[in-house]
């Protein structure tokens, strides 16, 4: 193989669905042994030119070169024969069948039928120790193992097939710190090894860690293609992902945190056993609070608690001075309080059900007369809050399926907007959501609080809770280890504070 | 369409070329053909798909039978047969798209039939008035449909492992109470009442026309019918927006249960009897009609009209059968044959509909 020419090579790739271009001439360039970035916006065609690598997706134009050769990509099993393998977002291993059985899912090592379960461990675990990760059984189910191993397992699925480039749909999303140094070291080896990894992420500072050149997609075309990373500034990035240049991502605070009068939400000594305690907190009209803590700390799961979707063994929530029943989700909702829940597709939305159906449903009843439903009143109120938010593209009639994760989240919103909630849940509200889309949900929440709504946000990045909060709790194994204003604690206390315990 | 590309075009500043905002406008056009498409593999055209399989069924029966096939008579015939399949159909509508399934509609129908014409047969029945025996069938339907919802919704068993023991000891009860004798009728003003016609159209087929307006209303016009879509199409979403699925899943249950009742009532209006044996298999019936309507077993999406239409489309075979002397194995087959070929279809309209 010589080195000028690239691994891959694909040019003028068009990819068109009924009433949407979805790739319009793109390039990309892979050469062997680099980790090439794909940014780009949701919405961008990331997922589509994925999908057109692993031939679940057939271009209407374009070539696509292999080692040199034209090739047509014409179903999954030629991409594999190839050398391409993809490790989608979701996971897509059985959750029942052990790590072995799903690395050689397919292609199941067998004599006349009979399958070889001896050399197949053995295979598995030579897998599993190239990827570094020697102490995964081999027999193990799968749906037992943390999400950080349960990648590791894909990996070695692509592994087991002769794997020469290597497409990585976000996979640090998942992880906390020290899974995403360890799923580095692992990139890095494979490298060295002459795979070729394409790798996708929102989180730029990753990029710039692990990757050696990017390519830049917008609106379904390539803006940028093999820029190095070394030798382009972040800012560049962002133009080029957005068409505009972002310097302020927060919106600033008011003037003061207002901590005065009563809080709109009060949660008293709440617990959930074996998870988290003595969790006090109160919010007062106007305040955001964000929650810190590591992935499993239990930062969730108070929201969650607080919300009434688990029930806690002790303490109570108070909202406006009412208590809230215990473990009831409905209660809560009355009471005013709204979540927009961590895994937006699978808790928040209705994917296959229109928008506007998505934002009435916490307030059908606003919208009925002894029980009948005025559908055009309902569209016409989330076609106001959804405009209000900057939803695109616009018409409260689309599926929610068909927009991008950082619109998604816009749906989420205008449900408790249109509720007129009195306390607004965030888990993770830029999850998935890319750079231009963020800003702008940052925007709708500080505005949310300026009108008055007590907002408490979860997030997995310490810059989000420090950068939108007036308040900040770390959190810690299951309890509240500092509360502090967000103005008087930097990102490496907080870090700090989070990593104590273990290192102790 | 035009206003998205439009914003579009706005955004793309430096980088916009004449090309990517020809390119835009291409997709705009290409977004009116959608639109048409959409349209087609939406509810409309999924069911003119089975409007012309109900058309294909009458024209072989106007072609083999002819006469004796269209006629208003036949017509009544057709209707009458689809009548209590159908209201139970509907009921049984609501229970998938609300993501589930009951296996046992067939024996609560049997033990409702039973318990209501207890009252009309024994000793009682000279003092009975008939309204009695509608308010029992309904009661015993409820009551059914209520206990497989509650330990369902609350107990957490599968719908199909709990409608499954219902069918067993709902018909075995039913089987205790009649000791596996038929029981006739006697009251009188049952009969008169539901085997009546109203201006030629039989009052069985009117109910049917009613509850099938009243479960249309109901799914597409009210908030239960707009949860039940919620809870069937994402019940961890749903309960996050507040909707208390729990109850929503447990009303559904009811909501079959009382159809099963009302159906009953006129099976024993068409035949005079109440029976441990009524309404067995009456369950695959419903659930094929709901299938080849549209439904997906999935929950979450389904039509009341393709409900109906699936209903009469076996109702229709079945007469076709008859007239032309065919027995009913070979109708068995045919019927299988219609549930495959709907199946496929609908999967090919969903990944379309995926895909745009």
């Amino acid at each position: 193989m010589s080195t000028t020419e690239p691994l891959l090579r694909m040019s003028g790739v068009v990819k068109r669905f009924p009433g949407v271009l979805a790739l319009g001439g793109v390039e990309l360039e892979v050469r062997a042994g680099e980790v090439h970035c794909l940014l780009g916006q949701n919405g961008a065609g990331k997922s589509t030119l994925i999908k057109v690598l692993s031939a679940s997706y057939q271009p209407d134009e374009g070539e696509i070169h292999w080692d040199g050769k034209q090739v047509a990509l014409s179903s999954p099993q030629v991409a594999m024969r190839l050398g391409i393998s993809t490790i989608y977002q979701e996971l897509d291993l059985v959750p029942d069948l052990s790590v072995a059985e799903n690395i050689f899912l397919g292609h199941e090592l067998s004599t006349a039928g009979f399958s070889q379960r001896g050399e197949t461990i053995r295979r598995t675990r030579e897998l599993l120790e190239r990827l570094g990760h020697g102490e995964i059984q081999a027999t193990r189910s799968v749906g037992r193992l943390s999400p950080a191993a349960q990648q590791i397992v894909s990996m070695a699925r692509a592994l087991s097939q002769n794997t020469r480039l290597l497409v990585l749909d976000e996979p640090s999303a998942v992880l906390d710190q020290g899974e995403v140094d360890n799923l580095f070291r692992v990139i890095r080896d494979l490298t060295a090894e002459g795979v070729a990894i394409v790798y996708i992420s929102h989180r730029l500072d990753e990029i710039r860690q692990i990757g050696d050149r990017i390519t830049v997609l917008k609106d379904g075309s390539t803006v940028a293609s093999g820029l190095a990373v070394e030798d382009t500034p972040t800012s560049e990035l962002i133009e080029l992902m957005t068409g505009r240049s972002i310097e302020y991502v927060f919106p600033p605070r008011g003037e003061t945190a207002p901590t005065d009068g009563e809080p709109v939400l009060e949660v008293i000594d709440l617990e959930l056993p074996g998870v988290f305690s003595g969790v006090d907190l109160s919010v007062h009209a106007g305040e955001i609070v964000g929650l810190a803590g590591l992935v499993g700390a239990g930062r969730s799961e108070i929201l969650e608690t607080l919300y009434g979707a688990r029930r806690p063994s002790a303490g109570t929530v108070r909202v406006l001075g009412r208590e809230l029943r215990r473990g009831s989700v409905p209660d809560a909702v009355k009471a005013g309080v709204g979540l927009a829940p961590e895994e937006r597709k699978s808790q928040g939305l209705l994917l296959d059900q229109a928008i506007y159906r998505n934002v009435t449903v916490s307030s059908l009843g606003r919208f009925a007369r002894l029980g009948f439903l005025d559908s055009r009143e309902e569209r016409r109120r989330a076609r106001e809050v959804t405009e209000s938010l900057d939803t695109r593209p616009a018409g409260v009639d689309r599926l929610v399926r068909l927009l991008s994760g950082g619109n998604q989240q816009k749906v989420v919103l205008s449900r408790w907007l249109l509720r007129e909630c009195k306390v607004l849940l965030l888990d993770e509200p830029t999850r998935g959501v890319d750079v231009g889309a963020r800003a702008e949900i940052y925007a709708v929440v500080r505005s949310l609080a300026d009108s008055g709504v007590a907002v408490v946000v979860v997030s997995s990045e310490v810059e989000e809770v420090l950068g939108l909060a007036d308040r900040v709790l770390v959190v810690r194994e299951g309890r509240v280890v500092h509360e502090g204003p967000a103005s008087e604690i930097d990102e490496s206390r907080v870090l700090d504070l989070v990593m104590e315990g273990s290192a102790a | 369409m035009s206003k998205h590309s439009t914003t579009h075009g706005v955004e793309d500043t430096a980088t916009a070329s004449s090309e990517t905002v020809r390119v835009e406008h291409a997709a705009a056009e290409s977004g009116g053909t959608s639109r048409a498409a959409g349209l087609m593999s939406g509810p409309f055209g999924r069911n003119l798909g089975l409007v012309v399989a109900l058309l294909v069924i009458c024209l072989v029966g106007v072609f083999t039978a002819g006469d004796r096939f269209a006629s208003v008579n036949t017509a009544m015939t057709i209707l009458r047969l689809a009548a209590v399949v159908g209201v139970v159909s509907i009921g049984m509508t609501f229970v998938i798209i609300g993501g589930g399934i009951d296996l046992s509609v067939g024996a609560i129908l049997a033990l409702s039939s039973v318990w209501a014409t207890t009252f009309a047969t024994q000793a009682m029945a000279a003092d009975t008035h008939w309204l009695v025996m509608v308010f029992v069938a309904l009661a015993v339907g409820g009551a059914c449909g209520l206990v497989n919802g509650v330990l369902i919704a609350y107990g957490n068993i599968v719908p199909f492992i709990m409608t499954l023991a219902m069918l067993a000891s709902a018909r075995g009860l039913a089987e205790i109470i009649s000791e596996r004798r038929t029981q006739i009728v006697t009251v009188d003003g049952f009969k008169d009442f539901w085997s009546a016609d109203v201006l030629g159209v039989p009052l069985l087929v009117i109910i049917f026309a009613l509850v099938s307006v009243g479960g249309w209303v109901l799914l597409n016009r009210t908030t239960f019918g707009r949860r039940t879509l919620a809870v069937g199409g994402n019940p961890e979403a749903a309960r996050l927006a507040g909707i208390n699925v729990k109850r929503h899943t447990a009303l559904l249950y009811v909501l079959v249960g009382l159809c099963c009742g009302l159906a009953a009532l006129m099976l024993i209006g068409r035949t005079s009897t109440g029976s441990s044996t009524h309404g067995t298999l009456l369950e695959l019936d419903a659930i094929a009609a709901v299938v080849i309507g549209g439904t997906l077993l999935t929950g979450g999406r389904g039509t009341i009209v393709g409900t109906v239409i699936g209903v009469l489309i076996f109702s229709t075979l079945s007469i076709v059968f008859v007239l032309n002397n065919q027995d009913s194995s070979t109708q068995a087959v045919a019927k299988g044959l219609i549930i495959v070929v709907a199946v496929l279809l609908q999967q090919r309209l969903a990944r379309r509909s995926i895909s745009t």
